[in-house]
């Protein structure tokens, strides 16, 4: 699973949505990987207006990638900054969490992710 | 001067949507003149030559796009018009390499006629020499006959067109998407035509975001992926994703050269969807489970009074091991239906498209209604029909927020708490049922 993807995703409880700590979900026990793959700019300026920045700013540190900029970088910033472009691509778009857990910091529930796939699927308790 | 699409003779209510669709995409103007579902010559007028090449380049309903230089109901029409409607633009083509060629909808001509009829059009005064293989200019003479011709009489095509190529469409991956060769599929892949207007209808271009709620093998994502979009998709039976060994979604992109498009693909309920309330896609497409041929299944227990506790066996959470299957519980394909619009509503970007396949009874008493949401503009209904049923694409535009009428109530599908998946599906029952008089 993409880190741009974990940006996405919150826990799958509803009751945990309206929760500010059910998002990010914390990845653990993670084992990544990367896949070499084409920076396509067009969709970078695109997913920048989708990313919650606060949480991919926690997730970048949380799986030990340098600090990112308080601030995204706007789309005129990002067309002209190659060296932003391939940072962004490769933690967005390139790492991948390939086995794993995610877990929500409000009801505790972990997530499997195998080979890549991770499962949102829910114990009736939590439905 | 007017152009026409030669369409495929198939799929005839996907034909017009898919073009108009194409349109917004390409921002074009354009507006029928003469259309009808009986043929596959459709009339337009658009802006610039330009314009119609690119209204057409895309589409997978049309073969290719022409320049009108004339039209008639027998030939000596024809010849009359061809010079009223192109003798001003004969002179630019007067040393360029051609060639002419027939197509005849519905008819056939030996080599020798066709030879015939090619000649009839001397009159245009090319000196470039005739060249088979690229020529510079082609021209088509194209022929209706009637469906049914009489036999006895003379027969005779019921009106003829002359063509100047302009250019082709994007029919070919048809064949390239063809499930017969796709390295995985199940029961419910969609085929590659069908899929392939899917993502034309909403508007998958380059860098765009899309999302499959109901992946299963990924034919949605796949066709998306083709004209660029990254496409996610995810499914409440994980199998589907994994597939077997190598056999498997990804492997579909792998053997498409699609990887550059894959977003990602996990395993989640939609009606309790993991993914955050917000903007997040350009386009959603999906073929919902009708609860015929696949289970239509959400999260939770059959039996409401089953606890909400967490179920412990020799000590452990059950819900924490290995191999743990949660139980799920069916539900009603109207609310589903419901829920994809809601969804779809929070998801989608300002303009942004989603596009649902419903299946619905033949018998007009029995149609379910395409559902509606205020934040949803209908764009089109296309129906594809089979003997006793049919299945329809409906795709909708997500109204910018300014423009959304805040008055118009919600109406939805209650979430249903009927037990048996008859009660909660009719068309389920009526399928079954053999859509025999209720
Ligand atoms: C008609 S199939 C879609 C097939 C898919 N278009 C393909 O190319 O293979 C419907 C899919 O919906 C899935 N499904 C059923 N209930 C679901 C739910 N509540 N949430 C998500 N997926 C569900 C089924 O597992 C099935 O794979
Ligand atoms: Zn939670």
């Amino acid at each position: 699973m993409k880190v741009l993807t974990l940006n996405f995703l919150t826990c799958a409880v509803k009751a945990c949505k309206s929760s500010s700590d059910s998002f990010p979900l914390h990845p653990k026990d993670c084992e990544l990987v990367s896949d070499e793959l084409e920076v396509n700019s067009a969709l970078l300026t695109n997913v920048l207006t989708r990313v919650d920045w606060k949480a991919l700013t926690t997730t970048a540190a949380e799986l030990g990638f340098p600090t990112l900029p308080a601030t995204p970088p706007t789309p005129e910033e990002l067309a002209g900054d190659e060296k932003m472009l391939k940072e962004l691509h490769t933690l967005l778009m390139e790492t991948q969490i390939n086995e794993g857990k995610l877990v929500c910091g409000h009801c505790g529930h972990e997530y499997a992710v195998k080979e890549g796939i991770a499962n949102f699927l829910l114990p009736n308790h939590l439905v | 001067m007017e152009y026409m699409i030669r369409f495929s003779q198939s799929h005839e209510t996907f034909r017009l949507a898919e073009i108009e669709a194409l349109a917004v995409l390409e921002g074009i103007k354009f507006q029928v003149t003469s259309y009808s579902a009986s043929s596959p010559f459709c009339f337009f007028k658009t802006t610039s030559e330009d314009a119609a090449i690119r209204l057409v380049k895309r589409s997978i309903l049309a073969k290719c796009v022409y320049e009108v230089w004339g039209t008639g109901l027998d030939y000596e029409a024809l010849h009359e018009n061809v010079v009223v409607t192109s003798q001003n633009v004969w002179a630019q083509y007067k040393t360029q390499t051609f060639k002419f060629f027939m197509d005849t909808f519905q008819g056939s001509r030996s080599i020798a006629e066709q030879r015939e009829l090619i000649e009839e059009f001397r009159y245009l005064g090319f000196t470039g020499p005739v060249r088979m293989k690229k020529p510079e200019q082609e021209f088509c003479i194209l022929e209706h006959w009637p469906f049914e011709n009489v036999s006895g009489e003379c027969p005779k095509p019921s009106a003829i067109h002359l063509g100047r190529y302009l250019g082709g469409s994007e029919r070919d991956a048809i064949q390239k998407y063809d499930l017969k060769k796709r390295k995985y599929i199940s029961t419910t892949s969609m085929d590659s035509e069908l899929a392939l207007v899917t993502a034309n209808l909403t508007l998958a271009s380059p860098g765009k975001l899309f999302y499959d709620p109901f992946v299963g093998t990924g034919s949605f994502p796949i066709a998306c992926a083709h004209f660029g979009a990254i496409a996610w998709g995810s499914d409440i039976d994980g199998r589907s994703i994994r597939g077997k060994g190598k056999t498997n979604l990804y492997a579909n992109f792998e053997q498409y050269d699609l990887k550059n498009e894959f977003g990602d693909s996990f395993v989640a309920d939609l009606t309790n969807t993991p993914l955050r309330a917000t903007t997040l896609f350009d386009g959603i497409v999906c073929d919902p489970p009708y609860g015929v041929r696949e289970g239509l299944k959400v999260l939770g227990s059959r039996d409401p009074t089953k606890g909400k506790e967490i179920v412990y066996q020799d000590g452990i959470a059950h819900h924490l091991q290995a191999g743990y299957i949660p139980p799920k519980r069916p539900y009603s394909f109207l609310a589903m239906l419901d829920d994809i619009l809601d969804f779809a509503a929070l998801s989608l970007v300002p303009n942004g498209r989603l596009s649902f396949w419903m299946p619905t009874s033949n018998d007009q008493d029995e149609e379910i209604h395409a559902p509606t949401h205020p934040c949803l503009e209908m764009k089109s209904i296309c129906t594809q029909s089979f003997n006793r049923w049919s299945r329809r694409l409906i795709t909708y535009r997500r109204i910018p927020d300014s423009e959304v009428v805040a008055s118009i109530a919600r109406n939805r599908t209650p979430k249903g708490d009927g037990v048996s998946a008859d009660d909660l599906n009719p068309f389920r029952k009526r399928y079954f049922e053999g859509f025999r008089p209720s």
